[in-house]
């Protein structure tokens, strides 16, 4: 598994008699250059294509995040970008093409639970939070550690448990919450929860859906202060509608149209696209 | 103390109350005189027994349904298979003292004409054997069922067909007089259990403890697992499985886990029904039976306890009234209480108990605060200016 990383420039000549040689050579080279760039990125889709019953979801969709990265994606209703997170995450299997975590970890080959193991966390549109459990028991859940049946039926609670949900508690605003059921909580409570709980999980990568829709104007100033945190010591791709909400994150954004990449560079570059333009207001 | 807390007062109660009942019913049958009016008739002590096996198997299913979701219409199958590895104890007790005499072979046998003893009765002269048997097919069978269905992910109504399906398939399969197990007779006519007469009043007697203890530990397993991380994972995969998966769990295995120790509860539960009402046979397999399982845990109350406990010893002891005095009226009555309790009672019995509590106490204390509130000087203002605004509702 271990190569150097080869210096990516023009290939030398390469001499052979049998042509077909030469082009397996050739291709091998291009390959190993190919890995060895992706193998700095923390996320690497390449090539991905997913389709439902003949409708092209994701499109040779190609995405690099670099470590430490934070992206936003915007892209009108249908774009692909739920599927994308669906394919990330495990629960949608591509057709074709590549999806590589870490550089060398291939996503397509494990499941949802081995995905979020791995360290990939994620928070859906719609705020899903365990409703019957109230918010400690919800952090608890979602912490770090073992994921045994065994193990959690021996569980004991332990200090530095009690200390991190303090933590996570107090950065998301709901210390005063904590023994409140889950169901009790208010809309924007509750995305905060959820956000908690990928804390909790102490991910190398989130992936945020949406993470204001139905928030106050206050609530979304807060929401991208807190992701601004997150992302200082972690990397996060957010999806998101609300443009203004895209400009105070202030990070590169990709536009998705039709499952592929449209766009990608500043929120400046890109709303000035005249193809980003053309997507959003209709031709 | 810690353990107190742990369980929370209402698991020790119950428990208190039936091992009280282990100790008194006995007592009261086998010292009082007949005449007396806290005495227990004979005939009421495995009739009891009988009730206490129902609720240990109710408790068995709310495992599953209440608290992790999963609907099982086919837990009446774990129950019944458990019965049969006891029965078929019973049947090797019975030794050359079957009609036909025969030392080794069960009468039905030898009514076929079968020379030898098929492979798979071998072992069960031998108690231990059985009883590991008892824990083992029931749990064997819930494991190799739970791994296929769980893992290709199978649920709701579909699951609940399946289930229905198993044992629907094992009612037929255990009619056939080839499968060796009595065919549609069943096992009956059982002389002795580990060397003490059957009908002695003794024997059901201590049957009957027995009972009652197996229950007691049931609650107390329950109670545990509920009120450990697992039990919150539990809670969690039935209100959003697979948001589960997306924290790294895997509800599979959890649903597993639950299913597969139910199915040893409720298998236990058969093998001490058996003994206490004289006969397994095939007809414990029907669909009907395990329905009406899930009818006590609804009545009492699911994900609660102590309502299947409750719903079970209801039910069954209003179904051997009703059935004595008027046999028409009987399917009547249970219907007409599955209607009531669904439209007036959806939490079942201790459900409806346990939220009117809680909403009683809400109340109180709103209004203990606004009182307060009334009466003290205007309070600092709701919010320091650190904090946020609440979120819209």
């Amino acid at each position: 598994m271990m190569q150097q990383p080869i210096e990516p420039g023009p290939a030398e000549p390469f001499v052979s008699p049998h042509p077909y040689a030469t082009q397996r050579a050739l291709e091998r080279r291009a390959k190993q250059t190919a890995d060895g760039a992706r193998r700095e990125t923390l996320l690497y889709l390449d090539g991905v294509t997913k389709s439902f019953d003949g409708f092209k979801a994701i499109n040779k969709l190609s995405l690099v995040l670099q470590k430490g990265e934070m992206r936003a994606i915007i892209g009108p209703n249908g774009a692909g970008k739920t599927t994308m997170m669906d394919i990330i995450t495990g629960k949608t299997k591509p057709d074709s093409g590549e999806v590589f975590f870490r550089g060398d970890v291939d996503l397509t080959r494990h499941d949802e639970a081995a995905i979020a193991s791995l360290g990939i966390g994620r928070k859906f549109q719609k705020p899903t939070v365990f409703e019957s459990l109230d918010v400690d028991e919800n952090l608890r859940l979602s912490l770090a550690g073992s994921r045994s049946v065994f193990s959690a039926l021996r569980h004991k609670r332990t200090v530095e448990e009690a200390a991190k949900i303090e933590a996570i508690l107090a950065t998301t605003r709901l210390t005063d919450k904590r023994h409140r059921l889950a169901a009790d909580l208010s809309h924007g409570q509750k995305q905060w929860l959820e956000i908690g709980m990928l804390l909790a999980q102490d991910p190398e990568l989130l992936l945020v859906d949406e993470p204001v829709a139905g928030m106050t104007d206050a609530e979304t100033a807060e929401t991208a202060r807190l992701l601004r945190e997150i992302a200082e010591t972690r990397s996060v791709v957010v999806v998101e509608h609300d443009m203004h909400f895209v400009r105070e994150l202030g990070v590169k954004v990709t536009c998705l149209h039709e499952g592929s990449v449209l766009s990608e560079g500043t929120l400046d570059h890109v709303s000035a696209d005249p193809r980003v333009v053309e997507v959003y207001l209709g031709r | 103390m810690i353990l107190a807390r742990f369980l929370g007062p209402r698991v020790w109660l119950l428990v208190a109350a039936l091992l009280a009942a282990a100790v008194l019913v006995p007592l009261s049958n086998l010292w009082l005189p007949a005449d007396h009016p806290l005495h227990v008739p004979s005939h009421i002590v495995p009739l009891l027994g009988k009730y206490v096996c129902y609720a240990l198997l109710a408790l068995a299913l709310d495992l599953v349904w209440g608290h992790v979701g999963i609907l099982s219409l086919g837990h009446g199958a774990f129950f019944a298979l458990g019965g049969y590895a006891m029965g078929m104890y019973l049947m090797r007790q019975i030794g050359p003292r079957g009609v036909y005499g025969n030392p080794v072979l069960p009468d039905f046998m030898v009514f076929l004409n079968w020379g030898e003893l098929p492979w798979f009765w071998h072992g069960f002269d031998q108690f231990w054997f059985a009883a590991l048997m008892v824990v083992l097919v029931p749990g064997l069978l819930a494991f190799v069922f739970g791994w296929f269905a769980f893992r290709s992910r199978v649920t709701g109504v579909y699951l609940s067909i399946i289930t229905q399906a198993l044992t629907y398939a094992l009612l037929l399969a255990f009619f056939r007089n080839d499968m060796g197990f009595g065919g549609n007779n069943g096992l009956t006519d059982f002389k002795d259990i580990l060397g003490f007469p059957i009908q002695a009043g003794t024997t059901r007697a201590a049957l009957f403890a027995a009972s009652c203890v197996a229950l007691a530990l049931g609650v107390l397993l329950v109670g545990a697992v509920t009120r450990s991380k697992l039990g919150s994972l539990m809670t969690a995969v039935r209100d959003a499985e697979s948001r589960t998966r997306f924290i790294g769990w895997r509800p599979e295995y959890v649903k597993l886990f639950a299913f597969t120790v139910s199915a040893v509860m409720a298998g236990i539960a058969g093998a001490l029904y058996v003994p206490q009402v004289g006969i397994i046979n095939p007809g414990e397999f029907a669909p009907v039976n395990s329905i009406e399982v899930v009818v006590w845990a609804a009545i009492g109350g699911r994900g609660t306890i102590l309502g299947p406990v409750v719903g079970a010893l209801l039910v069954a002891s209003s179904k051997s009234y009703f059935t004595a005095v008027a046999p028409d009226t009987w399917l009547f009555v249970l219907g007409g209480l599955f209607v009531f309790v669904t439209l007036f009672l959806p939490r079942g019995i201790i459900g409806t108990i346990d939220h009117g509590w809680t909403g009683w106490r809400e109340r109180l204390k709103a209004s203990r605060a606004a009182e307060r509130g009334a009466g003290a000087p205007p309070a600092a203002p709701p919010q320091s200016p650190g904090d946020l605004p609440s979120p819209a509702e």
